[in-house]
């Protein structure tokens, strides 16, 4: 078709370095693009927005590394940026150093043993994860539309309770990031509450593997219900302390308003999801607009911001900590009962008691965990709304009990490129508040 | 190896050129690597703004497949999901991509944000994008050889090592 680039020819071996380049190395436009000015805009426009002519030369312009290993950079994420004293003209992102092939590794497990796998992706939200691993893989099976109604609505449950100590831990990071190290410590203690109530239901805090193909791990213990309700009445006057100590204080807020701007179209031609896509005022949310379980069921409110800047995505995600609490509020006033999971011996294991009493359960039961089950051939993308964006999972089935190919659609992978247009003209001080504010899990980053 | 593939129908459905087929309920639209671009430019003025995201699939031990609607399967496949916002729509396009030329032109100058995805798939398969502004690796070191998620590149183990076993 055309001849392939001079970089790839050479065996394989040396695509070029992945670091960002002195401005000498660089056609003008590749500076443009790095500066951010390729949005789906004219040239003219670009060049006017990108300001190129006043950017400093080389010689009063310099590159640093920032991370990988930096406190604010959430795990291993590095940036170069380049800087113009205190502030910052390009930025880019080098990521890949947690990088440990686990779409390869998805290929290698069972359907079964998937769960344990994409579990460790976004290890905040390791529920969603989980959530659309299955999802996709009974829409393969064909019976996504027989999953028990309890199944359903204690996979919302676990769901939106993740999202609220996923923002939790998002609203201790985000403190301590920007120096508010008492906030931090507010964080951890509301999420604790959270893991808490996961360790009493899966038996783990973190990577639970509880939402399985299927339905569910396990019942709810006995009494959840309290549980619940009880952290929902701890945490709720504490947001009301969060109010108190960030949102409403002129310091908090002369920190992050009108930093790391970005408007809805850059967002969406940068393919962002989540808060950063809903505080440019774009109100959508796959819950909403594309419901998934029985989420068209329930009363929420799609909170969106108005200026695309670090205040707006904090302030969304305080606020979406309280739209979840108002879901769980109505799913533990509805949750059917019934079973927790779908009774297909091809694809559950059976109950414990007929284990004891039938051989073909037995049976059942050793081929689900050596074996896994068959999976008909095709392709499914099913996507979700996560705390961090759409979380997405393609799958291709060649007929085994193993995925033919298992990709995840990674939200953090794909917001991570909306830094440097963040970032373009802001302060090195900021770039800590922008990172933040952008809530990267470099788990999923990299997987 | 195609015959428990009964959930693909046909339909006479065509977009820009394309034919349309129904996956499991989900409209795949079998995209030509030559009409590739075009369409992604057509499908952004139907309003498909969003370019949820760009994978590919090694197709090397699947030989046999069948994809429907006459088009000739090859070894790699890159899916593009786009997603209208205005309509609530979804829409998938698989572009099938020879083993001799693995190559493709780049939808950078349609939707930026296949940048950072581009560049995984080129890192992760070795499948050229034509214009791409960075062609990189992104998650491997830039110094590896071979691209990981290629079928004919061996799955790495840990060796068991028992104590007092020979060498």
């Amino acid at each position: 078709m055309t001849v392939i680039d001079d970089r790839f020819a050479a065996a394989n071996t040396d695509e070029g370095p992945q670091e960002l380049r002195s401005r000498s190395q660089l056609t003008a436009k590749e500076v443009l693009r790095e500066v951010g000015a390729v949005l789906r805009m004219s040239e003219a426009q670009a060049a006017a927005l990108a300001d190129i002519e006043h950017d400093a030369g080389e010689d009063q312009t310099m590159i640093i590394n920032m991370g990988p290993q930096h406190p604010s950079t959430h795990g291993v994420l590095r940036l170069m940026l380049e800087l113009q004293g205190e502030t910052v003209l390009r930025c880019k992102p080098i990521i890949g150093y947690l990088h440990t092939g686990m779409e390869k590794t998805g290929e290698q497990l069972t359907y079964m043993q998937g769960g344990t796998n994409v579990t460790r992706m976004d290890y905040a939200s390791p529920l969603n994860n989980e959530l659309v691993f299955s999802l996709a893989v009974e829409k393969l099976l064909g019976i996504d539309g027989d999953i028990p109604e309890r199944a359903v609505w204690m996979r919302m449950l676990l769901s939106e309770l993740n999202r609220m100590s996923s923002h939790l831990l998002f609203m201790a990071s985000n403190g301590m990031d920007l120096g508010a190290v008492s906030m931090m410590l507010y964080g951890w203690r509301e999420r604790e509450e959270v893991l808490r109530f996961f360790q009493k239901v899966t038996g783990l805090r973190m990577n639970h593997n509880f939402i399985r193909p299927g339905g569910l791990a396990a019942d709810l213990p006995a009494g959840w219900r309290d549980d619940v309700l009880d952290i929902l009445e701890k945490i709720e006057p504490r947001l009301h302390e969060y109010d108190v100590l960030m949102t409403g204080q002129p310091i908090w807020r002369e920190r992050l308003q009108g930093v790391g701007v970005i408007t809805a179209d850059e967002a969406i031609a940068l393919g962002a999801t989540g808060p950063i896509l809903r505080s440019t005022g774009v109100a959508w949310d796959l819950r909403r607009d594309m419901p998934y379980l029985k989420y068209a069921e329930l009363d929420f409110d799609v909170v969106v911001g108005s200026y695309g800047d670090a205040f707006d995505r904090y302030a969304i995600r305080l606020n979406e900590i309280r739209e979840s609490m108002r879901i769980v509020h109505q799913i533990v006033d509805r949750m059917p009962s019934g079973d927790y999971r779908i009774q297909d011996k091809k694809v559950t294991p059976p109950p414990r008691a007929r284990i004891d009493e039938s051989m073909e359960a037995l049976i059942h039961h050793f081929k689900i965990f050596t074996e896994g089950f068959k999976v008909p051939e095709g392709e499914v993308y099913v996507g979700i709304e996560s705390p961090r964006g759409e979380i997405g999972c393609y799958i291709v089935s060649d007929g085994s009990a193993k995925p033919y190919r298992m990709r995840i659609r990674p939200p953090s992978f794909i917001n991570l490129q909306t830094l440097p247009h963040m970032m373009r003209g802001g302060l090195v001080a900021d770039a800590v508040a922008v990172i933040s504010s952008v809530d990267p899990v470099l788990g999923e980053v990299d997987r | 190896m195609s015959d428990g593939m009964t959930e693909v129908q046909k339909t006479a459905e065509e977009l820009h050129g394309c034919p349309v087929i129904i996956s499991l309920g989900q409209r795949v639209l079998l995209v030509s690597r030559d009409q590739y671009v075009s369409v992604m430019k057509a499908l952004l003025d139907d309003t498909f703004d969003l370019c949820v995201d760009l994978t590919a699939v090694d197709y090397l031990l699947m030989p046999g497949r069948v994809i429907g609607a006459g088009i000739k399967p090859e070894r790699f496949e890159v899916v593009v999901s786009v997603m209208s916002m205005q309509k609530h729509e979804r829409l998938r396009l698989r572009v099938q991509v020879p083993a001799d030329d693995a190559s493709i032109d780049t939808l950078f100058d349609v939707h930026p944000g296949t940048e950072a995805l581009e560049r995984e798939v080129f890192d992760m398969f070795g499948i050229v994008f034509n214009g791409h502004p960075d062609p990189t690796r992104i998650l491997m070191p830039e110094d590896w050889d071979g691209h990981p998620l290629r079928k004919d590149y061996d799955f790495g183990r840990i060796p068991v090592q028992f104590k007092g076993s020979p060498a």
